[in-house]
């Protein structure tokens, strides 16, 4: 099963390899990883994309706890929340046709397009990573250059706030 | 007046104020600062050893018979290195330990520096947690939290990397110790649940055949008395883990012996057939376990730790309650007296549990008294020698051990009554670990009688420490279980690889043990029969060599097994109980 947990952790030299030792040690898998300091400078907050059941979640979180410069863990699968990815996607756009098509898709997306060149766009797209799937399927495997993504950020849905 | 100190003094004062009057170490190019600050002040001892790994043995030691966290010295690089199977092996055991290794400085860091290493790195997968000193100024700061974590919670060894330049002697700070720490991002269970604990007692008094089972967390939790009680006012059966042993009275007949893979017949069958497992400090590690699947099929699991990761990662338990083991009996205690007004014990049940145990025990029980016994070959029996020394010593020694069968008979045959009593390396199986453990049990109880049980194999992975014993006389005992061969492993091999002894002996490349060991002006007797053995034990521990280290090298049936020992794959109550009998 895909969890996706939020841990707050102090801003430290050194924490975030605590972190991901522990994956590693243990046998644990990282999808993707997020991290930067929060509104209060001595804390970061990740966004760490892992698979299992229950119970295997339930020892990762318990071992994260156990780092002594992790504060707070909580798994934003267990509600409602939103999550968010970023990705940066060089395109081949040459030829009017072709790039009019792009620029389209793009838009359907609610793409922006940050750079240009006679022969490519560079598009930034945000939003859950179904979308960007999508939006990769939607362009076509031919005429993509170059993908970075960010990864998935998550924050619970409503009032709930995870603090200190 | 504010007092202004180096970084070097500043260590060594935290220290001296964290109330440390042992440092076991070895001196080196990054640590020079600090081996000054030393020098020039009275209040903490420094240990030299010859091997860093001994020095974290030796504090390893230490503190499992004292309580307190145990402080290791060591320069950067290859000194960091070879102190990292200590760390990993107090931390397999829970044990509080402080280490602070000497770092290249920061201007060099990460430029392969002469004796650079990763210490931070290296470590980070075997500490509870670790420090690099950023400026002199904050070293209090960091000792008082290092101090801190290690010896709470589930106690752990703690690394602080040191930098040579924030040592400096030249430039000086305003010292000042902190009083108080807290960490908001770490807040180990001082108590468990209540109601989780009512439940546990309400449990408890249903069961109709019911085992505590405690392990090292009542002895480091300093839980004993508490274990006592509760097994006293329920009556009933109890046993340890291999780390656990010493928290209930071993020759106690409430005492079914250690359990697991080479556990006593009564217990490991009383664990099977149990209804209500009381795991007390005990983490159902795989030597206890065998195959999880097969464990325990009818037991309601009770499981007390104070991590809560401990609870359901091997056997998921189905009344947990995080806390330290003392508060959590003192509790269960309580709770059981008030139950106990409303639901009293069902006795009937639990004599005809006891009647099944003792069945059990007059079947395969171990013998206490073997002195009678003659091996095939006519030799020397290992269990024949613990059992002497146990007599020997009135079951009251210290007793550290290396890694393998020596360290099984010791278990199982030295009736251990107190907790801290027995020292060995249980969760990361470190052979060298016995004479240096013994040396750091002397140091912290200077009038005790320290014995050291360890093989041949096992006492020459460090016996360059023969020589701190000289330096600082400790009359430590130690005997040796000489068989010629890697014990252990030969047992395997001779039970799953049809005898065939792939680099386990060694028998004609062995030193002549007496001539070693007197040359590092020590005692050493030899013992072939069971005559030779009482008159080498009765002198090797009388007052007259009270104050030396006396060696006693014991030949014994190299083809004697430790029994019982698991089925492999099994469940607890498949053991092969004898050559011959799988």
């Amino acid at each position: 099963m895909r969890r996706l947990l939020a841990v707050l952790l102090e801003n430290e030299a050194g924490a975030l390899s605590r972190v991901i030792g522990l994956f590693a040690q243990r046998n644990y898998n990282i999808e993707s990883l997020t991290v930067a300091p929060t509104e209060d400078p001595t804390l970061s907050r990740l966004t760490l994309l892992t698979e299992g059941d229950d119970e295997k979640i339930e020892q990762v979180t318990k071992h994260l706890n156990r780092l002594i410069e992790v504060v707070k863990v909580n798994d934003l699968t267990d509600g409602a929340h939103i999550e968010r990815e970023l990705m940066l996607i060089k395109i081949r756009a040459e030829g009017n046709g072709h790039r009019e098509e792009i620029y389209r898709t793009c838009r359907i997306f609610r793409g922006d397009v940050v750079d240009v060149t006679p022969d490519s766009y560079t598009v930034q797209l945000t939003g859950p990573t179904k979308k960007l799937y999508a939006f990769m399927r939607a362009i076509g495997e031919t005429s993509i250059l170059e993908v970075v993504r960010t990864g998935v950020s998550g924050i619970g849905r409503g009032d709930k706030i995870l603090e200190l | 007046m504010t007092e202004m100190l180096s970084g070097g003094e500043i260590l060594i004062r935290a220290l001296q104020d964290e109330g440390v009057e042992h440092i076991f170490g070895y001196p080196g190019g990054a640590a020079l600062h600090i081996y000054d600050a030393l020098f020039k002040q009275q209040r903490v001892e420094h240990i030299l050893v010859r091997h860093e790994q001994a020095a974290t043995h030796m504090a390893d030691g230490y503190a499992r018979a004292t309580g307190n966290p145990g402080v290791v010295l060591v320069t950067s690089g290859p000194g960091a290195t070879n102190a990292i199977t200590g760390i990993a092996t107090a931390y397999m055991d829970s044990i509080p330990m402080i280490v602070i290794s000497a770092q290249v400085p920061h201007d060099v860091i990460g430029t392969d520096a002469f004796q650079e290493t990763d210490m931070i790195g290296i470590s980070r997968p075997i500490v509870k947690h670790s420090f690099i000193v950023r400026s002199a100024s904050e070293i209090p700061w960091l000792v008082k939290q290092a101090f801190y974590i290690s010896t709470t919670g589930r106690p752990g060894p703690i690394v602080i990397d040191v930098p040579k330049d924030t040592t400096d002697p030249n430039e000086l700070f305003e010292y000042s110790y902190p009083k108080s720490v807290s960490l908001r991002s770490y807040k180990p269970a001082l108590k468990g649940h209540t109601g989780q604990i009512r439940k546990a007692a309400v449990a408890m008094l249903k069961a109709k055949r019911p085992v505590i089972y405690a392990g090292g967390g009542v002895v480091q939790g300093g839980a004993e008395e508490e274990l006592v009680k509760v097994a006293r006012l329920t009556g009933f059966p109890i046993t340890n883990t291999l780390m656990g042993l010493g928290s209930f009275p071993g020759d106690d007949p409430q005492f079914l012996g250690m359990l697991g893979m080479h556990g006593t017949y009564e217990s490991n069958n009383a664990m099977h057939h149990s209804d209500l497992i009381i795991a007390v400090g005990a983490r159902f590690d795989d030597r206890v376990t065998n195959n999880p699947v097969k464990f325990c099929p009818g037991a309601t699991i009770i499981h007390i730790d104070v991590d809560p990761a401990s609870i359901s990662k091997v056997i998921p338990a189905d009344i947990p309650i995080v806390g330290p083991a003392k508060p959590v009996l003192t509790e269960l205690h309580a709770a059981l007296e008030a139950e106990l007004e409303k639901h009293p014990i069902d006795q009937s049940s639990l004599d005809e549990w006891w009647r099944r145990i003792q069945l059990w025990r007059d079947e395969h029980g171990l013998d206490h008294d073997q002195r009678s016994r003659k091996s095939e070959s006519g030799q020397l029996l290992p269990q024949q020698v613990i059992q002497a020394v146990y007599r020997e010593t009135n079951g009251d020694a210290f007793v550290t051990s290396d890694v393998g069968q020596h360290q099984m008979f010791a278990a199982q045959y030295y009736r251990f009554s107190k907790g801290r009593q027995w020292i060995n390396s249980g969760g990361l199986g470190t052979m060298g670990f016995g004479l240096p453990a013994a040396m750091g049990v002397q140091f912290a109880v200077p009038d005790a009688t320290v014995v050291c049980i360890t093989g041949e194999g096992s006492f020459m992975m460090n016996m360059q420490e023969l020589s701190t014993c000289m330096q600082y006389a400790l009359p430590i005992k130690v005997v040796n279980l000489n068989n010629q061969a890697l014990g252990m492993v030969k047992q395997w091999q001779d039970m799953q690889y049809g005898g065939r002894y792939s680099h386990s002996t060694y028998s004609d490349a062995l030193p002549d043990f007496e001539q070693l060991i007197e040359s590092f002006g020590h005692c050493s007797f030899t013992a072939r029969s069971i005559d030779e053995l009482d008159a080498v034990v009765e002198e090797a521990f009388s007052p007259a060599l009270k104050d030396k280290l006396v060696f006693i090298n014991a030949y014994v049936d190299p083809d004697e097994h430790v029994y019982p020992m698991f089925v492999r794959g099994g469940s607890l109550e498949d053991m092969v109980l004898s050559k011959g009998s799988a």
